[in-house]
Protein backbone atom coordinates (compact mmCIF):
# COMPACT_ATOMS: atom_id res chain seq x y z
CA UNK A 1 0.00 0.00 0.00
CA UNK A 2 1.12 3.21 -0.67
CA UNK A 3 1.81 6.14 1.77
CA UNK A 4 -0.99 8.38 0.23
CA UNK A 5 -3.06 5.59 0.03
CA UNK A 6 -2.29 4.57 3.90
CA UNK A 7 -2.07 8.12 5.16
CA UNK A 8 -5.88 9.13 3.54
CA UNK A 9 -7.04 5.96 5.24
CA UNK A 10 -5.80 6.66 8.61
CA UNK A 11 -6.32 10.50 8.37
CA UNK A 12 -10.59 9.22 7.68
CA UNK A 13 -11.01 6.84 9.13
CA UNK A 14 -8.73 7.40 12.30
CA UNK A 15 -9.95 10.91 12.93
CA UNK A 16 -13.49 9.84 11.86
CA UNK A 17 -13.76 6.57 13.09
CA UNK A 18 -12.23 8.78 16.79
CA UNK A 19 -14.74 11.55 16.76
CA UNK A 20 -17.62 8.86 15.64
CA UNK A 21 -16.58 6.67 18.57
CA UNK A 22 -16.32 9.75 21.55
CA UNK A 23 -19.71 10.62 19.87
CA UNK A 24 -21.46 7.28 20.55
CA UNK A 25 -19.81 7.19 23.73
CA UNK A 26 -21.47 11.34 24.40
CA UNK A 27 -25.05 9.58 23.41
CA UNK A 28 -24.11 6.43 26.03
CA UNK A 29 -23.62 8.96 28.71
CA UNK A 30 -26.74 11.41 27.98
CA UNK A 31 -28.78 8.01 27.64
CA UNK A 32 -27.01 6.67 31.15
CA UNK A 33 -28.19 10.14 32.57
CA UNK A 34 -31.82 9.73 31.73
CA UNK A 35 -32.20 6.61 32.57
CA UNK A 36 -30.63 6.61 35.58
CA UNK A 37 -30.99 10.48 36.81
CA UNK A 38 -29.50 11.58 40.10
CA UNK A 39 -31.80 11.64 42.67
CA UNK A 40 -32.03 13.39 46.12
CA UNK A 41 -31.69 10.09 48.44
CA UNK A 42 -28.36 9.44 47.01
CA UNK A 43 -27.69 12.60 48.84
CA UNK A 44 -28.95 11.81 51.85
CA UNK A 45 -27.66 7.97 51.77
CA UNK A 46 -24.19 9.55 51.52
CA UNK A 47 -24.59 11.87 54.42
CA UNK A 48 -26.05 9.55 56.72
CA UNK B 1 54.53 -9.46 38.14
CA UNK B 2 55.12 -5.43 37.57
CA UNK B 3 53.37 -5.91 34.12
CA UNK B 4 50.44 -7.67 35.63
CA UNK B 5 49.63 -4.76 37.86
CA UNK B 6 49.42 -2.35 34.98
CA UNK B 7 47.51 -4.60 33.16
CA UNK B 8 45.52 -4.47 36.01
CA UNK B 9 45.57 -0.92 36.38
CA UNK B 10 44.43 -0.37 32.68
CA UNK B 11 41.19 -2.32 33.35
CA UNK B 12 40.20 1.29 35.12
CA UNK B 13 41.16 3.14 32.27
CA UNK B 14 39.33 1.63 30.12
CA UNK B 15 36.23 3.52 30.48
CA UNK B 16 37.45 6.56 30.03
CA UNK B 17 39.36 5.44 27.13
CA UNK B 18 35.75 4.60 25.35
CA UNK B 19 34.19 7.53 26.35
CA UNK B 20 36.97 9.41 24.40
CA UNK B 21 36.85 7.06 21.59
CA UNK B 22 33.04 7.47 21.11
CA UNK B 23 31.31 10.65 21.73
CA UNK B 24 28.19 9.99 21.49
CA UNK B 25 27.99 8.18 24.72
CA UNK B 26 29.37 11.61 26.73
CA UNK B 27 26.79 13.96 24.41
CA UNK B 28 24.08 11.47 26.28
CA UNK B 29 25.41 11.65 29.26
CA UNK B 30 24.90 15.58 29.06
CA UNK B 31 21.42 15.03 27.67
CA UNK B 32 20.85 12.60 30.62
CA UNK B 33 21.98 15.58 33.13
CA UNK B 34 19.99 17.81 31.30
CA UNK B 35 16.57 15.82 32.06
CA UNK B 36 17.54 15.23 35.60
CA UNK B 37 18.03 19.29 35.63
CA UNK B 38 14.49 19.87 34.48
CA UNK B 39 13.21 17.07 36.37
CA UNK B 40 14.82 18.35 39.53
CA UNK B 41 14.92 22.16 38.95
CA UNK B 42 12.57 23.22 37.14
CA UNK B 43 10.02 20.91 38.40
CA UNK B 44 8.57 19.50 34.87
CA UNK B 45 7.69 15.98 35.29
CA UNK B 46 10.34 14.82 37.85
CA UNK B 47 8.28 11.52 38.59
CA UNK B 48 9.45 10.83 34.89
CA UNK B 49 12.45 12.62 33.82
CA UNK B 50 14.43 11.81 36.73
CA UNK B 51 14.45 8.40 36.49
CA UNK B 52 14.34 8.67 32.61
CA UNK B 53 17.55 11.18 32.75
CA UNK B 54 19.57 8.60 35.37
CA UNK B 55 19.03 5.57 32.85
CA UNK B 56 19.80 7.65 30.14
CA UNK B 57 23.12 8.07 31.71
CA UNK B 58 23.50 4.56 33.37
CA UNK B 59 23.25 3.14 29.87
CA UNK B 60 25.23 5.51 28.46
CA UNK B 61 28.76 4.79 30.78
CA UNK B 62 31.31 2.91 28.91
CA UNK B 63 31.03 -0.74 28.45
CA UNK B 64 27.93 -0.30 30.64
CA UNK B 65 26.10 -3.55 30.42
CA UNK B 66 23.05 -2.63 32.24
CA UNK B 67 21.33 -3.23 28.33
CA UNK B 68 22.87 -6.04 27.13
CA UNK B 69 21.39 -9.97 28.24
CA UNK B 70 20.35 -10.59 31.60
CA UNK B 71 21.76 -6.23 32.71
CA UNK B 72 18.88 -5.26 35.12
CA UNK B 73 17.64 -2.21 32.84
CA UNK B 74 17.09 -5.20 30.40
CA UNK B 75 15.57 -7.47 32.45
CA UNK B 76 12.64 -3.86 33.51
CA UNK B 77 12.52 -3.42 29.95
CA UNK B 78 12.00 -6.90 28.68
CA UNK B 79 9.26 -7.39 31.44
CA UNK B 80 7.12 -3.94 31.56
CA UNK B 81 7.85 -2.07 27.98
CA UNK B 82 8.49 -5.24 25.53
CA UNK B 83 5.45 -6.94 27.02
CA UNK B 84 3.78 -3.11 27.06
CA UNK B 85 2.53 -4.21 30.64
CA UNK B 86 3.65 -1.16 32.42
CA UNK B 87 1.65 2.14 30.68
CA UNK B 88 -1.33 -0.68 31.28
CA UNK B 89 -0.54 -0.92 35.22
CA UNK B 90 -0.29 2.94 34.84
CA UNK B 91 -3.52 3.05 33.13
CA UNK B 92 -5.03 1.70 36.12
CA UNK B 93 -3.68 4.11 38.35
CA UNK B 94 -4.98 6.48 36.25
CA UNK B 95 -8.46 5.50 36.02
CA UNK B 96 -7.87 5.21 40.09
CA UNK B 97 -7.24 9.08 40.16
CA UNK B 98 -9.70 10.99 37.40
CA UNK B 99 -12.89 11.74 37.97
CA UNK B 100 -14.91 11.97 34.90
CA UNK B 101 -17.94 13.42 37.11
CA UNK B 102 -17.50 16.72 34.93
CA UNK B 103 -17.64 14.73 31.49
CA UNK B 104 -20.30 12.63 32.35
CA UNK B 105 -22.67 15.86 33.65
CA UNK B 106 -21.85 17.50 30.02
CA UNK B 107 -21.65 14.54 27.84
CA UNK B 108 -21.15 17.03 24.39
CA UNK B 109 -17.36 18.03 25.97
CA UNK B 110 -16.32 14.36 25.20
CA UNK B 111 -16.77 15.86 21.37
CA UNK B 112 -13.71 18.34 22.60
CA UNK B 113 -11.61 14.77 23.56
CA UNK B 114 -12.01 14.26 20.03
CA UNK B 115 -10.85 17.26 18.28
CA UNK B 116 -8.19 17.17 20.74
CA UNK B 117 -6.78 13.78 18.95
CA UNK B 118 -6.62 15.52 15.33
CA UNK B 119 -3.12 16.31 16.05
CA UNK B 120 -2.42 12.79 15.58
CA UNK B 121 -3.79 11.79 12.39
CA UNK B 122 -1.97 14.59 10.64
CA UNK B 123 1.49 14.89 12.52
CA UNK B 124 1.36 10.93 11.31
CA UNK B 125 0.41 12.55 7.79
CA UNK B 126 3.75 14.95 7.91
CA UNK B 127 5.50 11.95 8.76
CA UNK B 128 4.81 9.92 6.31
CA UNK B 129 5.37 12.86 3.94
CA UNK B 130 8.86 13.74 5.34
CA UNK B 131 9.68 9.61 4.42
CA UNK B 132 9.19 7.69 7.65
CA UNK B 133 7.61 4.17 7.48
CA UNK B 134 4.69 3.81 7.96
CA UNK B 135 4.37 2.41 11.78
CA UNK B 136 7.46 4.98 12.71
CA UNK B 137 4.92 7.73 11.30
CA UNK B 138 1.99 6.07 13.67
CA UNK B 139 3.96 5.59 16.58
CA UNK B 140 5.37 9.45 15.99
CA UNK B 141 1.70 11.10 15.57
CA UNK B 142 0.91 9.42 18.67
CA UNK B 143 2.51 11.76 20.72
CA UNK B 144 -0.22 14.03 19.93
CA UNK B 145 -1.89 11.94 21.62
CA UNK B 146 -0.38 13.96 24.98
CA UNK B 147 -0.40 10.40 27.03
CA UNK B 148 2.76 9.35 27.89
CA UNK B 149 1.72 5.57 28.45
CA UNK B 150 -0.36 5.34 25.11
CA UNK B 151 2.54 7.03 23.56
CA UNK B 152 5.28 4.15 25.12
CA UNK B 153 2.17 1.38 24.38
CA UNK B 154 1.87 1.84 20.61
CA UNK B 155 5.49 2.88 20.31
CA UNK B 156 7.13 -0.31 22.09
CA UNK B 157 5.04 -2.43 20.32
CA UNK B 158 5.65 -0.69 16.89
CA UNK B 159 8.59 1.50 16.64
CA UNK B 160 10.45 0.39 19.74
CA UNK B 161 13.84 2.21 17.91
CA UNK B 162 11.66 5.33 18.63
CA UNK B 163 10.97 4.67 22.30
CA UNK B 164 13.49 6.93 23.46
CA UNK B 165 12.57 9.83 21.53
CA UNK B 166 8.63 9.52 21.39
CA UNK B 167 8.73 8.81 25.33
CA UNK B 168 10.54 11.96 26.20
CA UNK B 169 8.94 13.99 23.50
CA UNK B 170 5.40 13.08 24.91
CA UNK B 171 6.03 13.80 28.47
CA UNK B 172 8.34 16.96 28.42
CA UNK B 173 5.98 18.84 25.68
CA UNK B 174 3.14 17.82 27.85
CA UNK B 175 4.58 19.45 30.78
CA UNK B 176 5.27 22.58 28.48
CA UNK B 177 1.36 22.62 27.65
CA UNK B 178 1.14 25.85 30.14
CA UNK B 179 4.14 27.69 27.87
CA UNK B 180 2.67 25.98 24.29
CA UNK B 181 -1.17 26.26 24.34
CA UNK B 182 -1.61 29.87 25.57
CA UNK B 183 0.08 32.04 22.09
CA UNK B 184 -2.41 29.41 19.97
CA UNK B 185 -5.22 30.03 22.22
CA UNK B 186 -5.02 33.81 21.72
CA UNK B 187 -4.28 33.82 18.10
CA UNK B 188 -7.13 31.35 16.85
CA UNK B 189 -9.68 33.37 18.73
CA UNK B 190 -11.64 37.16 18.90
CA UNK B 191 -11.67 39.22 21.97
CA UNK B 192 -15.51 38.49 21.55
CA UNK B 193 -14.91 35.24 21.99
CA UNK B 194 -12.49 34.82 24.44
CA UNK B 195 -15.00 37.26 27.17
CA UNK B 196 -17.79 34.12 26.46
CA UNK B 197 -18.76 33.30 29.98
CA UNK B 198 -19.96 29.74 30.03
CA UNK B 199 -22.42 29.34 32.95
CA UNK B 200 -22.30 26.28 35.14
CA UNK B 201 -24.40 25.09 37.87
CA UNK B 202 -23.51 22.05 39.01
CA UNK B 203 -25.12 18.98 37.95
CA UNK B 204 -24.69 15.61 40.37
CA UNK B 205 -24.32 12.58 38.24
CA UNK B 206 -26.03 9.34 39.85
CA UNK B 207 -24.08 6.52 41.51
CA UNK B 208 -25.49 4.21 38.48
CA UNK B 209 -24.68 6.13 35.60
CA UNK B 210 -20.97 6.64 37.91
CA UNK B 211 -20.77 2.63 38.07
CA UNK B 212 -21.90 1.68 34.67
CA UNK B 213 -19.84 4.60 32.50
CA UNK B 214 -16.56 2.64 33.07
CA UNK B 215 -18.27 -0.58 31.90
CA UNK B 216 -20.21 0.25 29.38
CA UNK B 217 -17.18 2.32 27.70
CA UNK B 218 -15.13 -0.78 27.97
CA UNK B 219 -17.31 -2.93 26.39
CA UNK B 220 -19.13 -0.35 23.43
CA UNK B 221 -15.53 0.99 22.91
CA UNK B 222 -13.61 -2.73 22.95
CA UNK B 223 -16.24 -3.57 19.87
CA UNK B 224 -15.29 -0.97 18.16
CA UNK B 225 -11.83 -0.96 18.59
CA UNK B 226 -10.84 -4.05 19.98
CA UNK B 227 -6.57 -3.43 19.18
CA UNK B 228 -7.18 -0.93 21.86
CA UNK B 229 -8.99 -3.08 24.41
CA UNK B 230 -5.92 -3.51 26.58
CA UNK B 231 -5.62 0.96 27.60
CA UNK B 232 -9.42 1.48 27.61
CA UNK B 233 -9.95 -1.63 29.50
CA UNK B 234 -7.30 -0.96 32.12
CA UNK B 235 -8.32 2.75 32.50
CA UNK B 236 -11.57 1.95 33.46
CA UNK B 237 -11.01 -0.72 35.40
CA UNK B 238 -9.25 1.57 37.52
CA UNK B 239 -11.95 4.50 37.35
CA UNK B 240 -14.68 1.15 38.43
CA UNK B 241 -12.95 0.76 41.15
CA UNK B 242 -12.64 3.96 42.09
CA UNK B 243 -16.66 4.47 41.79
CA UNK B 244 -17.18 1.23 43.42
CA UNK B 245 -16.03 2.31 46.65
CA UNK B 246 -15.68 -1.36 47.88
CA UNK B 247 -12.12 -1.81 46.75
CA UNK B 248 -10.55 1.30 48.60
CA UNK B 249 -7.27 -0.45 48.54
CA UNK B 250 -6.59 -1.85 45.68
CA UNK B 251 -7.54 1.83 44.21
CA UNK B 252 -5.58 3.33 46.49
CA UNK B 253 -2.48 0.65 45.98
CA UNK B 254 -3.53 1.28 42.32
CA UNK B 255 -2.78 5.29 42.45
CA UNK B 256 0.01 4.94 44.73
CA UNK B 257 2.09 1.94 45.13
CA UNK B 258 1.74 0.33 42.01
CA UNK B 259 2.04 3.74 39.97
CA UNK B 260 5.40 4.68 41.68
CA UNK B 261 6.74 1.61 41.30
CA UNK B 262 5.84 0.77 37.69
CA UNK B 263 6.26 4.99 37.12
CA UNK B 264 10.49 4.63 38.38
CA UNK B 265 11.01 0.93 36.40
CA UNK B 266 9.11 3.17 33.15
CA UNK B 267 11.15 5.77 33.47
CA UNK B 268 14.60 3.94 34.10
CA UNK B 269 13.77 1.42 31.02
CA UNK B 270 13.16 4.65 28.59
CA UNK B 271 16.09 6.02 29.41
CA UNK B 272 17.55 2.54 28.81
CA UNK B 273 16.47 3.11 25.18
CA UNK B 274 18.54 6.13 24.61
CA UNK B 275 21.84 5.02 24.40
CA UNK B 276 24.38 7.09 21.98
CA UNK B 277 24.18 5.14 18.42
CA UNK B 278 20.60 4.74 18.61
CA UNK B 279 19.23 8.61 19.60
CA UNK B 280 22.09 11.12 18.16
CA UNK B 281 20.11 10.51 14.75
CA UNK B 282 18.54 13.54 12.51
CA UNK B 283 15.78 11.11 12.74
CA UNK B 284 15.62 11.92 16.85
CA UNK B 285 15.68 15.52 15.74
CA UNK B 286 12.56 15.05 13.32
CA UNK B 287 10.62 12.76 15.90
CA UNK B 288 10.93 15.71 19.01
CA UNK B 289 9.79 18.72 16.56
CA UNK B 290 6.96 16.65 15.25
CA UNK B 291 6.00 15.81 18.47
CA UNK B 292 5.83 19.65 18.96
CA UNK B 293 3.84 20.04 16.24
CA UNK B 294 1.72 17.49 17.26
CA UNK B 295 0.59 18.99 20.58
CA UNK B 296 0.56 22.22 18.88
CA UNK B 297 -2.05 20.80 16.08
CA UNK B 298 -3.96 19.42 19.12
CA UNK B 299 -4.93 22.72 20.37
CA UNK B 300 -5.86 24.35 17.04
CA UNK B 301 -8.20 21.31 16.19
CA UNK B 302 -9.76 21.66 20.06
CA UNK B 303 -9.98 25.32 19.60
CA UNK B 304 -11.38 25.10 15.82
CA UNK B 305 -14.00 22.64 17.05
CA UNK B 306 -14.99 24.97 20.07
CA UNK B 307 -15.61 27.68 17.76
CA UNK B 308 -17.64 25.40 14.97
CA UNK B 309 -19.11 24.32 18.39
CA UNK B 310 -20.06 27.87 19.35
CA UNK B 311 -21.80 28.39 16.15
CA UNK B 312 -23.97 25.17 15.86
CA UNK B 313 -24.97 24.90 19.87
CA UNK B 314 -27.56 27.80 21.21
CA UNK B 315 -25.41 27.53 24.31
CA UNK B 316 -22.16 29.82 23.65
CA UNK B 317 -18.99 28.36 24.52
CA UNK B 318 -15.87 29.63 24.98
CA UNK B 319 -13.29 28.21 22.40
CA UNK B 320 -10.96 28.37 24.95
CA UNK B 321 -12.32 24.90 26.13
CA UNK B 322 -11.44 23.19 23.04
CA UNK B 323 -7.79 23.71 24.14
CA UNK B 324 -8.32 21.34 27.03
CA UNK B 325 -9.42 18.54 25.17
CA UNK B 326 -5.98 16.78 25.36
CA UNK B 327 -5.02 14.21 27.78
CA UNK B 328 -2.62 16.57 29.78
CA UNK B 329 -4.86 16.11 32.73
CA UNK B 330 -5.89 18.65 35.11
CA UNK B 331 -2.76 20.79 32.83
CA UNK B 332 -4.85 21.84 29.97
CA UNK B 333 -8.07 22.60 31.70
CA UNK B 334 -6.04 25.04 34.30
CA UNK B 335 -4.61 26.67 31.24
CA UNK B 336 -8.07 26.99 29.92
CA UNK B 337 -9.40 28.35 33.19
CA UNK B 338 -6.18 31.00 33.59
CA UNK B 339 -6.59 31.81 29.83
CA UNK B 340 -10.19 32.54 30.19
CA UNK B 341 -9.62 34.41 33.39
CA UNK B 342 -7.54 36.65 32.12
CA UNK B 343 -9.84 38.26 29.34
CA UNK B 344 -12.81 38.19 31.70
CA UNK B 345 -12.82 38.21 35.05
CA UNK B 346 -16.32 37.19 35.47
CA UNK B 347 -15.69 33.81 33.43
CA UNK B 348 -15.25 30.84 34.91
CA UNK B 349 -13.82 28.13 32.31
CA UNK B 350 -12.85 25.52 35.17
CA UNK B 351 -15.32 22.71 35.12
CA UNK B 352 -16.55 23.22 31.68
CA UNK B 353 -12.70 22.95 30.59
CA UNK B 354 -12.56 19.95 32.96
CA UNK B 355 -14.78 18.09 31.15
CA UNK B 356 -13.07 18.77 28.00
CA UNK B 357 -9.86 17.87 29.73
CA UNK B 358 -11.13 14.03 30.63
CA UNK B 359 -12.83 13.96 27.29
CA UNK B 360 -9.95 14.33 26.01
CA UNK B 361 -8.32 11.50 28.44
CA UNK B 362 -10.22 8.88 27.09
CA UNK B 363 -10.14 10.88 23.95
CA UNK B 364 -6.13 9.78 23.39
CA UNK B 365 -7.28 6.10 24.26
CA UNK B 366 -9.89 5.97 21.97
CA UNK B 367 -7.89 7.37 19.12
CA UNK B 368 -4.95 5.00 19.69
CA UNK B 369 -6.91 2.33 19.91
CA UNK B 370 -9.04 3.08 16.86
CA UNK B 371 -5.56 3.88 14.93
CA UNK B 372 -4.55 0.23 15.82
CA UNK B 373 -7.94 -1.35 14.78
CA UNK B 374 -7.84 0.68 11.11
CA UNK B 375 -4.14 -0.56 10.81
CA UNK B 376 -5.15 -3.77 11.57
CA UNK B 377 -8.08 -3.71 9.26
CA UNK B 378 -5.84 -2.89 6.47
CA UNK B 379 -3.14 -5.85 7.38
CA UNK B 380 -0.77 -4.23 8.25
CA UNK B 381 -0.55 -5.12 12.16
CA UNK B 382 -1.54 -8.53 12.97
Amino acid sequence: MDNVTFGTTMLVAGMGGTLLTLWIMSLIMTILDKVFPYKEEEEGKKES
Amino acid sequence: MLEAILNGLSGLTMGFQHLLLDWRGLVMIIVGCVLLYLGIRKDCEPLLLVPIGFGCILVNVPLSDVMLKDGFLRVIYDAGVATELFPLLIFIGIGAMTDFGPVLAQPRTFLLGAAGQFGIFLTLLLALALGFPKLDAVSIGIIGACDGPTAIYVTSKYAPHLLGAVAVAAYSYMALVPIIQPPIMKFLTTDAERNIVMKYTARPVSRTTRLLFPLVITIAGGCIAPKGLPLLGSIMLGNLMRESGVVARLTKASENEIANVVTLFLGLAIGATMSGPAFIRAETLIVLGLGFLAICLDTVCGILFAKWMNVMSREKINPLIGAAGISAFPMAARVAQKEGYRYNRKSHLLMHAMGANAGGQVGSVIAAAVMLSVLAGMGIIG
